[in-house]
């Protein structure tokens, strides 16, 4: 334990760099490439200080680490932060993608660079503060608060169709709060306070947590983002720059599974166990529906972007087995799926800087000229199929292992999605890299750069990392599962005892 | 530490020749994976000696991979007689398909990559058989599927070659789909995935059953077909073979030792490996037997009609594979394997010399093109030869052992099956020969078919493509008189030790060698027959293919068609597959999703918002409000009740 509070200077440490990008003056170009320095160090300053709190956590305790607590609104809302096994992980992945995320947009953005750079560093803030935050108003204001930047990010410096992709973004995101909000104000109403980890410890009355569990969920949902409230996701990706898309796919989506782990099962125990069937259903329908649609996309990002649905899909499964397997694959998966897709999008952003196009068909035989990105294509291709070595694997057979525990079909259905995984993505490979180069415009396309090997080094190692020698990431996550897994347990059998008692 | 080197120095090798390539250049990558595989090799036969002559077993640990809960899997190496057998063929074969790739590659512009290739796949393949439980096996099942993907689409600028690289990766992922729900249902069933703990609990299982899909169903019978389905994919058994024939889209060291020694032989590996679970579930070992059979003579027919070259051997593969299996189907895994290990030589053999003759004719791959080329590349001759001999079984060549051995033991076994299974191989082995003979009498004698121009280059191929040649011959020649007697005769036991597994009812090692003389005879006659009649119609009446083929147009249509199975698969399930994923993209998404949800609102909305209020992007706005105001509900509220 360190004896000063890491996880609020982890948090709010983005807000320096944007103080200091707001005090910085002068030429618009000079201006710009100061917001870009600073940005990049503070982020990279920020990685390495949450380091830390990977180094000192104690993987033997389920309970909350890195404790601050201190009284903010009222008696009864406090400013409480604090990490366990499951939420760790994520702050590390967010710490560890923004500075790439910074030097993608290096020479992408020119446009606004220094306003771009702010609402990267405060996003960080919020989605750091998301994972952090021990009191539901602090939660919700993090979680919903984060959108802003986001929805800025593809307002301004998005595609063509930006105004449209945030509008559905909006409507989605509208109805699913405002239900979370509404439910937030009931438990408080019944147990006096918005304390996650107090919470965590009441039992409220199961019919109570049927409507609670929804109201949640609707929330989640949108955010994984589950079928049928999916469609959200394609045009914001396509609409979004690169940096916006990592973003998106490499943190915002997981914040939904969070949810589920934070909220949803540990508050809710009977709420869960009830619409499990439910969850299954609408994860296997993910799957093997937006496989499908992958397969035919023309677009590049939309297809990369419907392929993360059907990841998503595997992950909420994982999350609703209630097994350690099904668990701890679900937050590994959701940990790769961050550094793979993420990947995913920035080797479009590459060609897409390139050539200004998203289009499949504009594209073949880039490893004519481009051997380099091929291989690291390839190399995040192969992960996202899922193939044994690499990051994809480990999480979704964990996934996979504990969904069959519990139910034979839904793993069945399920792993149908790992072979049309390999279909599109593979056909995606081939129509981008492979095959002739005949296009004039790609006859002069230069080979990835010094700047982008770094981007993409990290991310490559990563995914082989987790893929080969995952028990770094899982030795984080076993005491805080399993005492998910306990509680979950306890209330089960307590409700049971109950209407038992009541016959 | 011997077997970590067998294991990793083709990795090393590979990580080296495919990352810094260009800086050590195409002669020093060929160095380094030739370097590495050869002495991989050395090493294999001193493992096989040491392991299956002395009769030990290796243990070798390495690290934890995944460690959730009861899931517990290390990377570990497991050398055992089966592992020691598949040592010696992958790395000897793969060995002389590096040195064969020197001249075979020698004007492709990119060397460095096709050896790197060569040699992660070689690692792959030995991650796989020296795998100690399932996942671990599974690593190494769908990486050599990768690097065989990636072989086969070597020349990424034929489209052919980008269709075939990506079939064979999807139809195998069709076969993984069953051994993953394997592994998943032995995981339930034995709580490990370790091969130690789950052979020894195998027969506590015999009877059992367990949910699978809503159905009651007994375990190791499940389990046995889940594992065998993936089986099926690699080996390209009937149903999932549809890729083998393509992948010879790639060059041709990649045929000879992936689609033909090698890889495709993992599934027979896998079942064998799996003795003591398929043991105990007579059911499973029916249906081994007849899928087995069926493609034995399946791909056979296919095989007679075919005119490329590599295609004709490719069948041939599906079909000898197809002997393999049923061989395991009735109980007789040393034969099997026995089979596997001499096959390795003949097929590899074969492949490759069809590779010289390739390359003589200035890459044409055409039978019909060919002709009368024994004169000009007679060296290349003389091997294709040895390995028509070996796969024909004629005696004394490695294929007689091991081949007869199969079909003695399909008769041996006694059961119905087990007579199917004698007599598709018995009817394989005419077509085997005739096919066999067919290539070799079109290829090398009557008129030469090419254009002069093609004729006035032919040439016979340098002695880096010879030497391999030599190796394999020599292995298509001895490896079945050398080990018989130790892998399928009396000292069998010894042998194999603990690795290959029989329950005390299975007398099948012993009731081969006592079968009837007709039985014996039968092959051989089998043999001549094919002969003859390829002779008869290739040499002497050449009028009569043509005849035949006009006569029973459908049937040769049938045939030539490789009984539509690729128009098959076509029309059920990938035109469907799109046209559905098109259906739900534009009309369950665009439709009734967005057009319920967001885009009806947003209709309805966009109206009223741009009466109320004439900003351009004004919805970031309207959400922070709605947000803002939101939170200030909620803590004003806090601020009202807070008090009590």
């Amino acid at each position: 334990m360190l004896d000063w509070p890491i996880l609020s200077t982890v948090t709010f440490l983005p807000l320096i760099g944007v103080v200091l990008i707001l005090l910085t003056s002068g030429k618009e170009e000079s201006a710009a490439r100061n917001a870009r320095w600073v940005a990049l160090w503070t982020t990279l300053f920020t990685f390495v200080i949450s380091l830390f709190i990977w180094i000192n956590f104690d993987n033997n305790t389920a309970a909350f680490q890195f404790v601050e607590k201190s009284s903010w609104l009222g008696n009864n809302i406090n400013y409480h932060m604090g990490v366990d096994g499951i939420s760790m992980l994520f702050i590390i992945l967010t710490t560890f993608l923004m500075p790439l995320c910074i030097l993608a947009s290096w020479e992408a953005i020119n446009v606004r660079v220094r306003e771009y750079m702010i609402a990267f560093l405060v996003m960080e803030t919020l989605m750091i503060g998301v994972f952090c935050a021990l009191d539901m108003v602090l939660f919700y204001l993090f979680f919903e608060a984060g959108l802003i930047p986001m929805f800025l990010i593809i307002g301004i410096w998005g595609g063509g169709r930006r105004v449209y992709a945030s509008f559905k973004f909006f409507l989605y995101t509208l109805i699913g709060s405002v239900l979370m909000l509404v439910a937030m104000i009931t438990m408080y109403f019944i147990a006096g306070t918005t304390d996650i980890p107090t919470l965590i410890g009441f039992n409220f009355d199961p019919h109570l947590q049927l409507w609670l569990w929804l109201a949640f969920f609707a929330s989640f949902a949108v955010k994984v983002p589950m079928w049928p409230v999916h469609t959200w996701l394609p045009d914001a990706h396509v609409q979004a720059p690169t940096a916006g898309s990592v973003i998106l796919a490499g943190v915002l989506l997981k914040m939904g599974g969070y949810g589920f782990l934070r909220f949803s099962i540990p508050m809710f125990p009977e709420g869960s166990e009830y619409f499990t069937p439910l969850v299954f259903a609408l994860s296997v329908i993910a799957i093997i529906y937006t496989s499908l649609v992958a397969l035919v996309q023309k677009d590049m990002k939309k297809l990369i972007a419907y392929s993360s649905v059907a990841h998503m899909g595997f992950i909420t499964i994982g999350i609703f087995t209630f097994t350690q397997q099904g668990l701890e694959g679900g937050i590994l998966q959701m940990i790769s799926h961050g550094i793979v897709s993420g990947a995913l999008f920035l080797c479009v952003g590459v060609v897409y800087d390139r050539l200004h196009t998203r289009e499949i068909s504009r594209y073949g035989g880039l490893v004519n000229r481009m051997p380099r990105y091929a291989l690291i294509f390839l190399i995040f291709t192969m992960a996202t199929i899922g193939l044994p070595g690499t990051s994809g694997f480990v999480g979704e057979f964990l996934i996979l292992v504990g969904a069959y525990q519990v139910n034979t079909t839904v793993a069945f259905f399920a792993t149908i999605g790992v072979i049309l995984g390999a279909a599109y993505s593979l056909w995606l490979y081939r129509r981008v890299v492979f095959g002739e180069l005949v296009k004039d415009d790609l006859k002069n396309i230069m080979d990835v750069g010094r700047r982008e090997i770094l981007i993409f080094t990290p991310l490559v190692l990563v995914a082989f990392w987790i893929g080969i020698y995952p028990e770094p990431f899982l030795d984080v996550m076993h005491a805080s599962v399993i005492n998910l897994m306990d509680q979950h347990e306890t209330a089960m059998q307590a409700s049971k005892s109950i209407l038992n008692a009541a016959k | 530490m011997m077997y970590v080197l067998i294991v990793f120095l083709p990795l090393l090798a590979a990580l080296i020749a495919g990352l810094f390539g260009r800086a050590i250049g195409d002669r020093g990558s060929q160095l380094i994976t030739c370097t590495a595989v050869i002495i991989s090799a050395l090493l294999s036969w001193v493992a096989l000696y040491q392991i299956a002559f002395q009769q030990t077993t290796e243990v070798v640990e390495l690290l934890t991979w995944i460690d959730s809960g009861d899931f517990d899997v290390n990377w570990m190496l497991r050398i055992d007689s089966l592992t020691a057998v598949m040592l010696v063929v992958v790395n000897t074969v793969s060995s002389v398909v590096h040195v064969y790739s020197i001249g075979y590659m020698a004007h492709d512009p990119h060397k460095p990559r096709f050896m790197s290739y060569l040699s992660l796949f070689t690692f792959a393949m030995l991650m796989l058989v020296t795998s100690d439980n399932f996942v671990q096996l599974y690593f190494g099942w769908e990486g050599v599927g990768l690097a065989s993907y990636l072989l086969i689409g070597f020349w990424f600028k034929k489209p052919t070659a980008n269709a075939a690289a990506i079939k064979a990766f999807v139809v195998n992922r069709v076969g993984d789909f069953g051994f993953a729900l394997g592994i998943m249902a032995i995981y339930l069933v034995f709580d490990s995935v370790s091969f130690d703990d789950v052979f020894a609990a195998a027969s506590s299982q015999v009877g059992q059953t367990f949910e699978f899909l809503g159905y009651q169903v007994d375990i190791l019978t499940t389990i046995c077909l889940l594992l065998f389905i993936g089986a099926m994919g690699k080996s390209a058994q009937i149903g999932l073979h549809t890729w083998l024939p393509d992948a010879m889209e790639g060059p041709t060291p990649v045929s000879a030792l992936i689609h033909a020694a090698t890889m495709v032989t993992a599934g027979v590996f896998m079942v064998a490996r799996c003795s003591p679970i398929f043991e105990y579930s007579p059911d499973a070992l029916m249906v081994v037997t007849v899928v087995g059979a069926s493609t034995a003579f399946f791909a056979a027919t296919v095989g007679l009609v075919q005119n490329d070259i590599k295609r004709v051997i490719a069948y041939s593969t599906c079909s000898q594979l197809g002997y393999m299996f049923f061989a395991i189907g009735v109980g007789a895994y040393p034969v099997a394997i026995f089979h596997l290990f001499t096959h390795a030589f003949f097929k590899a053999l074969l492949f490759l010399g069809a590779g010289s003759v390739i390359h003589a004719v200035s890459d044409e791959q055409d039978m019909r093109k060919m002709g009368g080329l024994w004169r000009h590349i007679k060296i290349t001759y003389a091997m294709m030869w040895i390995g028509s001999l070996a796969l024909a079984g004629v005696p004394f060549f490695a294929g007689y052992y091991s081949k007869d051995a199969i079909i003695e033991s399909a008769f041996a076994s006694g059961s119905p099956f087990g007579m199917y299974a004698f007599w598709m191989g018995v009817a394989a082995a005419v077509l085997t020969a005739f096919y066999s003979w067919r290539l070799l009498f079109m290829t090398f004698h009557g008129e030469p078919r090419a254009s002069k121009e093609v004729m006035s280059h032919i040439h016979e191929s340098g002695n880096v493509m010879l030497i391999p040649l030599y190796v394999l011959a020599a292995g298509a020649i001895f490896a079945g008189m050398g080990f018989y007697g130790p892998m399928v005769g009396h000292g069998y036991e010894a042998f194999w030790g603990e690795a290959l597994f029989f329950i005390p009812e299975n007398h099948i090692m012993h009731d081969f060698h006592d079968v009837p003389g007709w039985v014996i005879a039968t092959p051989l006659i089998a043999t001549a027959l094919g002969i003859l009649v390829a002779f008869n119609m290739y040499i002497r009446r050449t009028d009569i293919p043509v005849q035949l083929a006009k006569t029973h147009s459908a049937l040769y249509q049938f045939l030539l068609n490789k009984w539509y199975f690729d128009e098959l698969y076509d029309f059920i399930l990938v035109r469907p597959a799109k046209a559905i994923g098109r259906f739900l993209w534009n009309f369950g998404d665009g439709k009734v999703i967005d057009g319920l949800g967001p885009d009806g609102i947003a209709g309805r909305v966009l109206v009223l918002a741009r009466r109320a209020s004439q900003m351009q992007s004004g919805y970031v706005y309207h959400y922070a409000f709605a947000m803002l105001l939101g939170v200030a509900a909620f803590v004003s509220y806090f601020f009202f009740a807070g008090g009590h």
